[in-house]
């Protein structure tokens, strides 16, 4: 009996010395290319497919047939798969994993522009790019305060009431006072409310961080609902009528082609986003508050023993997390919209998925927020060009994105060791 | 404490010697008495206050940070910074520091290693390179010895004693009495938290020993020479991954026969663990195969496992071994809660579930206040006997004993001993996997050395312990003569090389441990 299943389990045990991850993602990959070279390829017409530099059809453009480009992105995108497939060196895993799936993009954009109606067959990568940065920014500044929680060793399931909280809050005493900086202000404070809650619970009384989260988004969306019908409906211009950053021109780079209108025509929020990005990457990693930050989320015992003050730290992290989120919520009520109920819809929850697809780095969630974002702008610049895709899959693209971003490319990370855990002294 | 001297503080499990030293650490805070530094009293808010005082200290369980790499946990508490308000960290100031300190105290470590991937033996040195760097006068090292190989230990006390030489006291927390006499100036021995004594390191292993637990104990395991019968379990082949997929056991061949004991020495996380735990179905097997009497038994559910006569006790007993919050009598049975006379149907039979406890109890000498007691307010030695007793009251034709005296008082040890020998007079096949040699050859008839997954060499009792510690660290008796260096893995300098090991005189030293 024992002599039959020898053989047997060990073929098993071989295949998965060679099925590494980067040969399975190359397998799936190659497959992907095979069919936008196919599919793409024959569904694309005749028509260029042009990407114009602008937000408008005219201008320079990079033009390429369609079918042509449709099939050429395919095979590229095949090629790459091919060769994680073959094998190459681990460090070149993600930059040629990068280049299929770009080229895989581009090869179903060049169907889509190249079949759309005449007058509408061109892509204008200027809206494309700030469209993109727009819908990533609640994602950013979301992300960026899961990383200062997370790497403290709490977890933050409370970005969505966090933002929300934070765009009420906003739009409530920008109002009220008619001041844009009163109301960033308060915005940060709101965000900031929602994060003393989560803190109070987690650290001082170890409520389960999870749970804990989940409960403070719904007492959020309750609160803010309450108040939105209480005041912002019975009277608009008073409560709900917040004035708005203008948008900030920044000479010399706003004129850099493409990127220039696209990025540094746009309001305070996006350049204190990017700046986060910046601030926060820098600190964590080359500070003493980024070693102490991280050692508490890794191992507070050892920070503890090295007289590192591990709940204090905690308590300051996750506060200073709720007043980014704050910020992040008043990117829509004090730049883009009027408040309404339960806006965020969820944001919250993908600047989560961002942080983990991220790897808890505040430059890799900013790469993931804006990989969601381009999803979500994808999905509106097809609608808009009538695409023969169904709107309700192309409603469907951001979080068909997320779910494959955390589980298929991702896999198994690693969180901070001490994540989710309370730290109890002796 | 004078300067520049070494005491040991010796006691059994459960006595207070961590606490105690958590206490002088600042960890936690004394109720009553006080501590006095050259003469004036100390009051320890935290661990910083300690170490402004010139204390460090280095802990059973290391403080490091698993992905820092040496300078940062080193610099970590103490950051050197450039510039007041950007508080940015001085790396290159840090990294010298380690290489200033590796070099006077010749405790080599490469500061940009990643502590995750440095074997224990180094991590500890980082530890003791973590107090150097912090300028301290009194090192205090926690059961420093429990997870080292006997060259790593060599090397450690080398280490010790160049600490001495340059000044540095050190506290030296055990309750290995050969390394004790090995280093120690002093002696003090403490017992259920209070100094019952004070000796010389001249005192003999036995006068300590009872010290230690208030009555004389043998520190031999009496036993008759084993009557091996028919194999019982064979494995073959066997491969199995870790949790983090990596492989743990790879290609393991054993056979244990009814009526001995095979020993598995090893130090930690050589496989050892994931070997028991796929026997036990615990774990996947990947490949290979294991067979109970004639029977191939992997891939079946750990129930049908035990069921099939198999006896089991986990290393870790408070998370595999016990329910802690169950009382002792709930726990005896909860192996075979669902079977007569203890349960029927969907009902259990209190009355039997305490009457067993109780016999129980008395058979294997527990001490609890009652059979209700929840089972984690028990002592450590206690808890133990309790899985003991649980499955040793089955019909065995296996016994599996993972760690059976981890954490456990020497009158306990010397208890789980006789039974398990007990277990094997009757036939039974017994594996003790234990990373304690000593207890390895104590009770084991043939001794598998377990290296990186693989079993590098099976061997008798009487095996001279060098040779099973040079096994442990890889280096076949073969394979030490062609190439010195095989044990020498690590990426920065190795755990030990055999020249230093076998060097270092020490003719009362842990090498002789209990072969008295």
């Amino acid at each position: 009996m024992s002599t039959t299943a020898v053989p047997e389990v060990a073929v098993t045990a071989v295949d998965e010395g060679f099925w590494t991850r980067a040969r399975k993602t190359g397998l799936v990959l190659l497959g992907l290319g095979v069919l936008a070279a196919v599919l793409f390829g024959a569904l694309a017409t005749g028509q260029q497919a042009r990407f114009t530099l602008s937000e408008t059809e005219g201008g320079a453009a990079l033009e390429i047939h369609g079918t042509v480009g449709a099939i050429l992105f395919g095979i590229i995108a095949a090629a790459a798969g091919a060769a994680l497939l073959a094998g190459v060196p681990k460090r070149w895993f993600t930059l040629v994993l990068g280049v299929g799936l770009v080229a895989f993009v581009l090869s179903f954009l060049c169907w889509q522009v190249s079949a759309a109606p005449e007058g509408r067959n061109f892509m204008p990568l200027v809206n494309v790019v700030r469209g993109t940065f727009i819908l990533a920014l609640p994602l950013i500044f979301g992300a960026l305060a899961g990383v200062l929680c997370e790497r403290s060793g709490v977890v933050n399931v409370a970005i969505e009431g966090q933002l929300l909280m934070g765009a009420f809050s906003g739009a409530l005493f920008g109002s009220i006072t008619g001041s844009v900086w009163v109301g960033l202000v308060a915005a940060a404070i709101g965000g900031a409310l929602i994060s003393l809650l989560l803190a109070v619970f987690a650290i001082r009384y170890l409520v389960d961080q999870v749970v804990m989260g989940i409960v403070l988004n719904l007492l959020a969306v309750g609160v803010t609902g309450f108040l939105y019908e209480r005041l912002m409906q019975t009277d608009a211009t008073k409560y709900n009528s917040a004035p708005r950053f203008s948008n900030w021109e920044i000479p010399l780079l706003k004129d850099i082609p493409l990127l220039g209108p696209a990025l540094f025509r746009g309001n305070i929020f996006l350049y204190v986003g990017l700046l986060l990005v910046l601030v926060i990457h820098l600190a964590l990693f080359r500070t003493r508050w980024g070693l102490r930050t991280r050692s508490v989320g890794e191992h507070p015992t050892a920070a503890d023993t090295l007289g590192v003050r591990v709940l204090r730290l905690r308590y300051r992290n996750v506060i200073m997390a709720g007043m980014v989120a704050g910020i992040g919520g008043a990117s829509y009520t004090l730049a883009l919209y009027s408040f309404t109920k339960n806006m965020i819809g969820g944001k919250g929850f993908i600047a989560l998925a961002a942080l983990i697809f991220g790897r808890w780095s505040p430059t890799g969630a900013l790469l993931a927020a804006l990989f969601f974002g381009f999803a979500d702008q994808l999905a509106t610049y097809l609608g808009a060009i009538g695409s023969s895709i169904p709107s309700q899959f192309l409603a469907m693209l951001p979080y068909l994105a997320t779910i494959l971003a955390v589980a298929g490319l991702v896999g198994r990370v690693r969180a901070p060791a001490a994540d989710g855990k309370p730290y109890i002294k002796g | 404490m004078e300067p520049g001297e070494i005491h040991a503080l010796l006691g059994e499990n459960g006595a207070g010697k961590s606490t105690l030293m958590n206490v002088l650490y600042g960890l936690y805070q004394p109720d009553e008495g006080e501590i006095l530094v050259d003469g004036k009293p100390l009051k320890l808010k935290g661990p910083s206050d300690a170490i402004a005082a010139g204390i460090g200290m280095v802990h059973q369980h290391f403080m490091l940070v698993p992905v820092f790499t040496v300078a940062e946990n080193v610099m970590l508490g103490a950051e050197q910074v450039r510039g007041r308000f950007t508080g940015l960290l001085d790396r290159r100031r840090a990294r010298r520091e380690v290489a200033e300190v590796s070099e006077r105290y010749n405790l080599r470590v490469d500061p940009d290693a990643v502590i995750e991937d440095l074997p224990v033996g180094i991590q500890q040195r980082v530890e003791i390179v973590k107090a150097l760097t912090r300028d301290v006068d009194l090192l205090i090292l926690d059961e420093p010895t429990a997870v080292l190989t006997p060259q790593e230990t060599e090397e450690l006390l080398a280490v010790m004693r160049s600490l001495k030489a340059a000044g540095k006291s050190i506290v030296f927390i055990t309750h290995k009495l050969g390394e004790v006499k090995a280093i120690a100036d002093r002696i003090t021995v403490i017992r259920r938290g209070k100094t019952v004594g004070t000796a010389e390191p001249s005192a003999s292993r036995d006068e300590l020993a009872a010290l230690m637990v208030g009555r004389s104990v043998r520190l031999t395991v009496d036993k008759q020479p084993a009557q091996p019968g028919k194999p019982v379990l064979e494995v073959a082949g066997l491969v199995v991954d870790d949790d983090r997929q990596v492989r743990a056991v790879d290609g393991v061949d054993l056979t244990v026969h009814a009526g001995e004991v095979l020993g598995v020495a090893g130090v930690q996380g050589n496989g050892q663990t994931e070997l028991i735990e796929a026997i036990m179905g615990l774990r996947p097997v990947l490949a290979g195969s294991v067979t109970l009497d004639g029977q191939a038994v992997h891939g079946w559910s750990t129930k049908k496992v035990l069921r099939a006569g198999v006896g089991y006790v986990p290393e870790d007993r408070s998370v595999d071994g016990l329910v802690k919050e169950f009382s002792v009598a709930e726990n005896l049975v909860l192996d075979i809660y669902d079977r007569p006379p203890f349960g029927k149907g969907l009902s259990l039979k209190p009355d039997a579930i305490a009457k067993s406890a109780k016999e129980r109890i008395e058979q294997f000498d527990i001490r609890t206040s009652s059979a209700d007691a929840a089972v984690g307010t028990l002592s450590g030695g206690n808890q133990q006997k309790v899985i003991v007793a649980r499955e040793l009251s089955r019909p065995l034709k296996l016994f599996i004993a993972a760690q059976p005296t981890r954490g456990v008082d020497v009158g306990s040890i010397e208890f789980i001993h006789s039974r398990v020998i007990r277990e094997r007079d009757i036939g039974t096949a017994v594996m003790v996997v234990s990373s304690e040699l000593d207890e390895v050859i104590g009770l084991a008839d043939r001794i598998a050395v377990m290296y990186r997954g693989r079993i590098i060499g099976v061997v008798g009792p009487d095996t001279p312990r060098e040779e099973i510690g040079l096994l442990m660290a890889g280096i076949t008796p073969d394979a030490a003569t062609t190439s010195p260096t095989e044990g020498t893995t690590s990426p920065t300098d190795g755990t030990t090389t055999p020249t230093e090991g076998t060097a270092a005189p020490a003719p009362e030293g842990p090498g002789n441990e209990d072969e008295a």
